[in-house]
């Protein structure tokens, strides 16, 4: 299930094509504004990369620790709104270091709100991580400090730039978005294949044998809610500013922490890449029903109103299909589809 | 091979929505035409206020469209985005539809919420598209010389505060008897329900009456300890400033209290039938602030009933909902429109407009009287002239209307709210935004 690196042996012929399909992924993500349109790179591509970045997030958390959240929008909304204070208050800070100082405010509000996770498990623990959840969208809403007294208590960028080039566009805010998602993705595989990742994989599996191995336990957890809630943090201030142009606390509602959460369950859980695919799954299948309706002639359903209603039962219903066809996530069935036209590859020749 | 039909379909899926995606083509020609997006939230909480809203909406274009041809002859394509009242949804409509659909024009984008009209601003300024909000715009956006691409037209909270206090004054005898008079405003606790708290303030100092601010949490199922409260300071009049299940709650638990009903006035969001009607009779002779008044018995009502309702072609389900405050604010907001391309026609010809062409057409929008006469909304609207300096239009007016227990009755004619009062204060807003932002404001040429 997880992506554990495989054993010297194959190793060595693994890497070279590894490095060609990185740096050929890197090549076509810088080359995207090239081909792809404002509607595309605005509505399309930036939500769904970004929802992937959240996806990582509680990812490490659920799929790699094994410690449940539900609170996942709420670190994102720690991030948001760190961002645009640290930009206002420290004018003097550039965006990438406020971007990382944001992530690490999340991350400590992370901590704090893991640790009642090294006395409770499952379930209790996602009512812990709910209660980070109302918490700081009360705390937003009732504290207009927060948002520097702004009449409708949204926040919006004061600027979005690096070394004078101007991020506004929907080109430069995909550019903010790709390059801090990669190095989050590289920082994430980095972790997940890291000792600590390991330790995160053998606490998810069975925490008492962990600890007889000697693996500090609950540092190892508290380490999971910061790494988690740094991604979170970071993909809160790129839903802010990357993709929404501007938000309140409830842009960052418990409707958010549950799309992180189906996004983990449909992409696959312990995968990095699989979060893309479920973030994808999340974001566009509402559009494309809803344009889908656009070309079908539809109108036999009497009105509009049950037509919107209807999308919803058929996004609901492929849901449920498939987590049923495919429990292990899209990114499972995916890596399972290439193995076997491998295997067919090579027992044709 | 199971496996591998999965992975084949699941390509194939991903194909298909590539295509679907990138492709508009499969709709009829829209060249000629203009578009209006008209951005739906057919679905989600606030559903039942949209239904009647985006009926007003339709109904009126459709007229336009089938009994008078166009506007000047110029056909409207009407293209519903669902947003379920989400941003998110509300970014891919604006993506979708910004650049028009099909060879139909976009001369201005409606967003339908007050959330997602913050949300363009950046994106509006940068895209060049008129984001247009009547009733729930940006306050600050009144100054077009920082905000070229907001409009929030017709009316905005400041002057709902203003427009409260005159009509107290009016009921106690003059605005000097205002003195000593203590006014609670009891407002749902959010961005919305706050913004009166500022004018407020500014206006109990002028008019030296006592001005009492109580906060009632989301969703306000529980009202007891704020009406007691009031109670207890004694309040002589209540401004409710309420959204959803908050207005009816609030007027059940005055009734509880003791506190009486037609010392209550409702806010804008506080003054529709499902707002007054829930709360039975303890609603009885409640008061509501009414910039989309209520009623059919308006010219463009009637016409409206006769040449759409009447032969089957409403998008109202339920036709008791015509004539509501939701429906009327659906016509008013389509008839905001309709004359804006009007007035870019008489400068640019009668064909489709621009983005750009919709920008000046909503600078130098100017409904008077005359005109109101004759689109037969006499009562229905009030003058609307904006200008570069002005994006909301000068003279901003609400009626007080009545709840009788089956409808609301008007009980005042127009009341107008001073512009000069607060434009300094909007001015340095806006000055601070646009130094905040780094906007040059820009300097009005014509």
């Amino acid at each position: 299930m997880q992506e554990s690196a495989p054993s010297k042996p194959f190793r060595q012929p693994a890497f070279g094509v590894g490095t060609v399909a990185v740096v050929g992924g890197l090549i076509a993500a810088f080359a995207v504004p090239a081909l792809a349109d404002d509607y595309w790179l605005s509505s399309i591509i930036i939500p769904t990369v970004i929802m992937g970045l959240a996806g990582i997030g509680l990812n490490l958390l659920m799929g790699y620790t094994g410690l449940v959240s539900i609170g996942s929008a709420a670190f994102m909304s720690i991030g948001a709104f760190s961002t645009y204070n640290l930009l206002l208050r420290a004018p003097f800070l550039p965006l990438p270091v406020v971007l990382i100082f944001a992530g690490l405010i999340a991350a400590i509000a992370g901590v704090i709100f893991g640790l009642p996770s090294l006395r409770i498990k499952g379930f209790y623990l996602g009512a812990s991580t709910l209660g980070a959840q109302f918490l700081f969208e009360w705390l937003f809403t009732n504290f207009s400090w927060f948002s520097n007294d702004s009449q409708s208590l949204t926040i919006s960028a004061p600027r979005l730039q690096i070394l004078d080039y101007d991020l506004q566009s929907a080109t430069g805010r995909y550019y903010l978005v790709i390059a801090t998602t990669v190095l989050l993705i590289a920082l994430a595989f980095a972790i997940v294949k890291s000792r600590v990742g390991r330790e995160w994989m053998a606490i998810r599996d069975m925490d008492v044998a962990a600890s007889v191995i000697g693996i500090r336990v609950a540092r190892r957890k508290l380490l999971s809610f910061g790494i988690s809630s740094f991604f979170l943090g970071i993909a809160g201030a790129l839903w802010a500013y990357g993709y929404l142009g501007t938000a309140d606390a409830h842009a960052f509602n418990l409707d958010k922490s549950f799309q992180i959460l189906f996004i983990v369950i449909i992409g696959g859980v312990a995968t990095i890449f699989g979060n893309f695919l479920g973030a994808a799954f999340i974001v566009l299948t509402p559009i494309l029903l809803d344009r889908l309706s656009l070309i079908i002639d539809l109108s036999f359903l009497g009105d509009q109103g049950a037509l919107a209603n209807l999308q919803h039962i058929i996004f609901g219903t492929i849901i449920i299909v498939l987590l049923i066809k495919e429990p292990d996530g899209l990114s499972s069935l995916g890596r399972r589809g290439v193995e076997a036209l491998r295997s067919r590859a090579r027992s044709s020749n | 091979m199971s496996l591998l039909t999965k992975t084949m379909s699941l390509a194939a899926a991903a194909a298909m929505a590539v295509t679907l995606l990138s492709s508009a083509s499969f709709a009829e020609d829209g060249t000629g035409q203009q578009l209006y997006p008209l951005f739906t939230y057919r679905t989600g909480p606030y559903a039942p206020s949209f239904i009647p809203f985006g009926a007003g909406n339709i109904d009126y274009l459709r007229y336009i469209n089938e009994v008078e041809g166009g506007v000047d002859g110029v056909k409207i394509l009407v293209q519903e985005c669902e947003t379920a009242y989400t941003i998110e949804r509300g970014i891919e409509c604006y993506e979708r539809y910004k650049n028009g659909y099909n060879g139909a024009l976009t001369a201005a984008i409606y967003p339908h919420s007050s959330g997602l009209d913050v949300a363009l601003t950046d994106k509006a300024r940068i895209d060049k598209i008129p984001i247009v909000s009547p009733g729930g715009g940006q306050n600050i956006a009144t100054d077009g010389r920082v905000f070229p691409y907001q409009y929030p037209l017709v009316f905005d909270y400041w002057s709902e505060a203003q427009i409260i206090v005159d009509y107290i004054a009016q009921q106690a005898g003059g605005y000097d008897k205002l003195k000593g008079l203590k006014i609670a405003t009891l407002y749902h606790d959010s961005g919305y329900g706050r913004d009166t708290i500022e004018p407020l303030g500014i206006l109990s100092k002028k008019y030296g009456f006592e001005d009492i601010q109580i906060p009632v949490p989301h969703p306000g199922e529980q009202q007891q300890t704020q009406w007691q409260q009031i109670r207890r300071a004694n309040a002589d009049w209540v401004f409710l400033r309420g959204w959803g299940v908050m207005t009816p709650v609030a007027i059940k638990t005055a009734a509880r209290v003791g506190f009486p009903a037609n010392r209550i006035i409702g806010d804008i969001w506080s003054g529709s039938e499902d707002d007054a009607r829930p709360a039975g009779a303890a609603a009885n002779g409640y008061l509501a602030v009414s910039v989309f008044p209520p009623g059919t018995d308006y010219g463009i009502l009637k016409t409206l009933k006769a040449d759409i309702l009447d032969k089957g072609k409403s998008d109202l389900k339920d036709n008791s909902k015509f004539g509501t405050v939701y429906y009327n604010y659906g016509v008013i907001e389509a008839i905001t429109f309709v004359e804006a391309l009007r007035t870019g026609h008489k400068k640019f010809g009668n064909r489709p407009l621009t983005a750009a062409e919709g920008q000046w057409a909503l600078e130098h929008l100017d409904i008077d009287q005359k005109r109101i006469a004759e689109l037969g909304a006499e009562g229905l609207i009030s003058p609307l002239k904006t200008s570069i300096d002005n994006h909301k239009g000068e003279t901003i007016a609400a009626k007080i209307i009545q709840w009788n227990g089956q409808s609301w009755d008007t009980r005042t004619d127009w009341i107008k709210a001073d512009a000069s009062l607060f434009a300094d204060v909007i001015k340095a807003k806006a000055a601070a935004y646009a130094k905040e932002k780094g906007i040059e404001p820009r300097v009005a040429t014509n």
